[in-house]
């Protein structure tokens, strides 16, 4: 399996994810954001960081780097693509996925252990995932999922939410949920689920040294999923 | 500009030291050397109330690569892998501009690190602010906070540990000290020594602005009135840029094209050109109007003293300015060649093809003054008396529960939480602990950090002070498994004008020198920060300690949750009842006065290595260092973290259960261990003429101290971790 990893000005989960992703059988290459086509992949991520400082808007100058077009051009021909934290705000400013993602509601950047509910396994992502409750580590300023009533509407009814954040047991509710994300929403998919955004960093939990290993879990899934 | 002596004392200048500088001219400066003189022969930047003292220190081991002098000290790990730290103040500029203050410290911190080729991977601070009531106090917390995490987060280096206290010495200068740990291979560490004539001189980073301005100057004086005017002396940060000044840095330090490298910090583009001409014996000549800007019509005196961020000063080899333009144009950066090395041993600058300064280099550096300041030796206070009817009607659990919430120990989750502490992925221990733990990528080992400092008892007595800073360092490396190597410190004092004040810096260091002398933990590099005073009040005497250790196999690595019920608690030291400067004498009894505990230091060795012994043979479940509230605050941040409980046995002692519970006397641990393994522990410890007591047994849920006294974990937690998020949520 061959994954790609792209590298913004300001990426600073890109080496963090291309350890995972060796350590789990992906062949992986970083990609720099100026150039233009991408290697051979079977999946593309865009990895956590301040692309561009988050200056303008989180992701939104990442969003129409060179690379971008390729990223684009390879979602729209059914490629898998994976945004985490920053990368899934350069997910929803590219259009690859709908809403936006808002400073988190209390102000704060907040960097702890938090439970996600996996809503769906109809996809290449969770399709026969071990566990219906991860234990994943978020780390930002701005994952306040939020959209139109339209919108959301639409997702809800074409099954794209990929995870919430839940209580251990996976009951989803206000208590558990660390930013005000609409519906407690972690992740979601495009239409055809081929593009994930989600703001846990799956990344930084595989090790039974670090936070926990529900990341590896992760990996190891996606990757049987993708072979 | 007429420049006089009246110019010279508005820089912060004294009247001898412009008669000095005069002198070795042999003529009156123009207006831009006066800039460059006032900006070297600060207090900030010249240690000339310090040096004296600071040449004492301990600063040779055998771990050591560097030691203070250079960027950041140096120290071997192994296997050619090498750790590059420093501590440093950014103690003004957070008082004036709490988040830009505290964020550009951060950003100063870790430029020094990678200036020597070193990747940063692990960031700690030390901040401490005034009393809780100050009204000032909230605000400074959020902004210093925010801009702590604005700036480390972005740059995407895990904060790993900290510390945070309060006290009203603090209300008018609060205090903000970042530390960075870098990791950079044996062979290939950068230096600041410019070498070779001809050499080109590189601009690199951001564009210079007006910010900043005097920086260091406002740092190397009191606070007045006046203080909210000296808003535009701050630094703006700007981490982004810093993020990829440091990936284009280490990516031009991947090749052999780099002689010296210096980061502009204080005092920009005058210090960190003449360290370089001063410490490669050579002299630098620079054309102004080279220089990128990012205001219009920029003086030579304002584009030398600003202290913009994120700039980096470069000798090149000759023929390598191609290659290295190249890697800044892909990061986007400016990049300009803005001078060369001479023979001149001279700072010579050009502007609009006029030489507008033409210094020896020499007398900005070695001629600087060094004042031999007079200074008070303190006495050692007397004993305080406890009165047996002060202690009646005090109850354990009221006393443990107010002491739980107490701002300088409860919970500082909700500081941590907003510092991004996992990412590069190999934090092994957050903050929280007794050190913050990080991997070495990529290999079994790991390096152990943590910060500290005990301003009260340096207060009491700045020469036990001093000694129990460097003790108390030694104690929470050792907790995690971790062999201590050395540290860095950042000297936070009053004015050294005061005599008192001199007093607490003279024998702060002597005692921290003493101690880390004692315990082969050298000083590696350091800072100092005087005029932590608002007119006549200086602050308490507050020495931090940055100390780093190594733990070979990060399996070994100890934490501080207990582990499983029925294991047997042990307290290594002797324990003796010690209340003077106790957090118990200061907030039950309302005594402030006495002297602090005190320190023997073959005990503090001797139990420190005792432990690292045990821990080597994997006997320790889990450890803890006995500080601030004694054993049952120890004991119970160790319940907290493992959410169970533990019985207390009876102590031998005839003290005062007040004493033996809440005493901070030093040199102690607590340990967990299994019951199998107590007979062998006993014996290494005897064996070693340990002193220890059996503390109690690990339970499922309280934490029951005697007959009548029994607490739920839930209780615990509920005191330990409610006081600061009702603080800053009200």
């Amino acid at each position: 399996m061959h994954s790609s990893v792209i590298t913004f000005p300001g990426s600073n989960c890109d080496r963090d994810m291309d350890v995972a992703l060796k350590k789990f059988g992906f062949k992986n290459k970083m990609v720099w954001h100026d150039d233009v086509e991408l290697p051979k992949s079977d999946l593309v991520v865009l990895p956590g960081g301040f692309s561009y400082g988050d200056y303008l808007r989180c992701g939104s100058m990442a969003s129409k780097s060179k690379i971008m077009k390729s990223v684009l051009n390879f979602a729209q021909g059914g490629g898998k693509v994976m945004g985490v934290c920053n990368g899934f705000q350069i997910l929803v400013e590219s259009g690859l996925l709908p809403g936006v993602l808002l400073r988190n509601k209390y102000l704060e950047f907040i960097c702890k252990n938090v439970f996600v509910k996996v809503n769906n396994q109809d996809n290449s992502y969770f399709k026969d995932n071990k566990k219906e409750v991860y234990e994943f580590h978020i780390a930002h300023n701005e994952g306040n999922y939020f959209c139109s009533n339209d919108q959301i509407k639409d997702i809800n009814d074409n099954n794209q939410i990929a995870m919430f954040y839940s209580d251990e047991n996976g009951n989803v509710n206000e208590q558990s949920n660390p930013n005000g994300s609409l519906q407690n929403i972690a992740g979601i998919f495009n239409k055809q689920k081929n593009v994930l955004g989600m703001m846990p960093h799956p990344e930084r939990m595989i090790d039974p040294a670090l936070s926990g290993e529900d990341g590896s879990l992760f990996f190891e899934n996606l990757i049987n999923n993708l072979r | 500009m007429i420049v006089n002596e009246k110019l010279a004392i508005d820089h912060g200048l004294k009247k001898d030291e412009y008669k000095k500088i005069c002198d070795l001219l042999k003529r009156v400066p123009n207006i831009t050397e006066l800039g460059i003189f006032s900006a070297m022969w600060n207090e900030h930047c010249s240690y000339k109330s310090s040096r004296f003292h600071l040449k004492n220190l301990p600063t040779k081991g055998k771990n050591v690569i560097q030691g203070p002098g250079e960027n950041a000290g140096v120290i071997d790990i192994g296997d050619n892998d090498a750790i590059v730290f420093k501590i440093e103040s950014h103690n003004h500029p957070s008082f004036i501009e709490p988040y830009q203050g505290a964020a550009t410290g951060v950003g100063g911190i870790m430029r020094d690190v990678f200036t020597m080729g070193a990747r940063p991977i692990a960031n700690l601070n030390s901040i401490h602010f005034g009393s809780p009531q100050h009204k000032k106090t909230k605000n400074l917390l959020r902004g210093v906070v925010h801009g702590i995490g604005g700036y480390g987060n972005c740059m995407g280096v895990p904060t790993i540990a900290g510390q945070t206290s309060f006290d009203e010495s603090y209300n008018g200068n609060i205090l903000v000290n970042a530390m960075t740990l870098g990791l950079v291979k044996k062979d290939k560490i950068f230096y600041s020594k410019a070498a070779g004539l001809g050499k080109p001189v590189i601009y690199v980073g951001s564009k210079t602005g007006r910010d900043g301005i005097h920086g260091a100057s406002m740092a190397s004086a009191s606070f007045d009135d006046k203080i909210e005017e000296k808003k535009p002396t701050v630094q703006v940060g700007d981490p982004f840029t810093e993020k990829l000044l440091l990936e284009a840095c280490l990516e031009l330090m991947a090749g052999d094209s780099i002689i010296a490298i210096q980061d502009m910090g204080a005092a920009g583009l005058t210090s960190s050109s003449i360290e370089m001409a001063s410490k490669g014996n050579l002299g630098i000549e620079i054309n102004l109007n080279k220089v990128p800007c990012r205001e219009a019509n920029m003086t030579p005196y304002e584009i030398m003293l600003s202290e913009s961020q994120e700039r980096m000063l470069i000798v090149l080899e000759n023929g390598k300015e191609d290659l290295a333009k190249k890697i800044f144009d892909k990061w986007n950066l400016d990049f300009a060649i803005i001078g060369k090395t001479t023979k001149s041993k001279r700072i010579e600058l050009y502007f609009d093809e006029k030489k507008v300064a033409n210094i020896p280099v020499n007398t900005l550096v070695e001629n600087s003054p060094m004042y031999d300041r007079k200074w008070k030796k303190a006495k050692l206070p007397k004993k305080i008396k406890i009165q047996k009817e002060d202690l009646k009607g005090l109850k354990v659990v009221n006393v443990l529960n107010k002491i739980l919430s107490n701002p300088n120990v409860c919970s500082k989750e909700w500081i941590w939480q907003q510092y991004d502490h996992t990412v590069m992925g190999d934090t092994i221990q957050k903050p929280g602990g007794d050190a913050g733990v990080v991997r070495v990528h990529g290999t079994k080992k790991a390096v152990a950090a943590s910060v500290d400092s005990s301003a009260v008892y340096c207060w009491a007595h700045p020469l036990s002070g001093g000694k129990q800073i460097v003790c108390e360092s030694w104690r929470n490396l050792i907790s995690v498994g971790a062999k201590p190597i050395a540290i860095t410190n950042c000297l936070n004092f009053g004015s050294p004008e005061n005599e008192e004040n001199m007093g607490e810096f003279v024998e702060c260091v002597q005692g921290l020198g003493e101690a880390s002398a004692y315990l082969d933990f050298p000083v590696v590099s350091g800072n100092v920060s005087f005029y932590n005073q608002t007119k006549d009040v200086g602050i308490k005497p507050t020495p931090t300690i940055g100390g780093v250790g190594l733990i070979k196999d990060y399996e070994n690595m100890v934490t501080m949750d207990l582990k499983e019920v029925d294991n047997i608690l042990l307290v290594i030291g002797k324990t003796e009842g010690h209340l003077d400067q106790s957090l118990f004498a200061r907030e039950i009894l309302s005594e402030k006065n006495g002297p602090p505990p005190e320190i023997n230091l073959f005990n503090e060795k001797n139990n420190g290595e005792t432990i690292l012994r045990l821990i080597d043979q994997k006997f320790i479940k889990s450890a803890h260092d006995v500080s601030l509230g004694g054993i049952v605050t120890a004991l119970s941040k160790m319940c907290i973290k493992g959410k169970k409980g533990a019985t207390l046995k009876k102590p031998n002692y005839l003290i005062n259960e007040f004493e033996y519970l809440f005493g901070e006397d030093q040199g102690r641990y607590i340990i967990e261990i299994s019951k199998d393994d107590l007979k062998n522990v006993t014996k290494i410890l005897k064996d070693n003429s340990v002193h220890f007591d059996e503390l109690g047994m690990v339970n499922e849920g309280d934490l029951i101290i005697n007959d009548k006294t029994k607490v739920s974990i839930d209780d615990l937690i509920k005191s330990h971790t409610t006081w600061l998020t009702n603080y800053i949520s009200n």
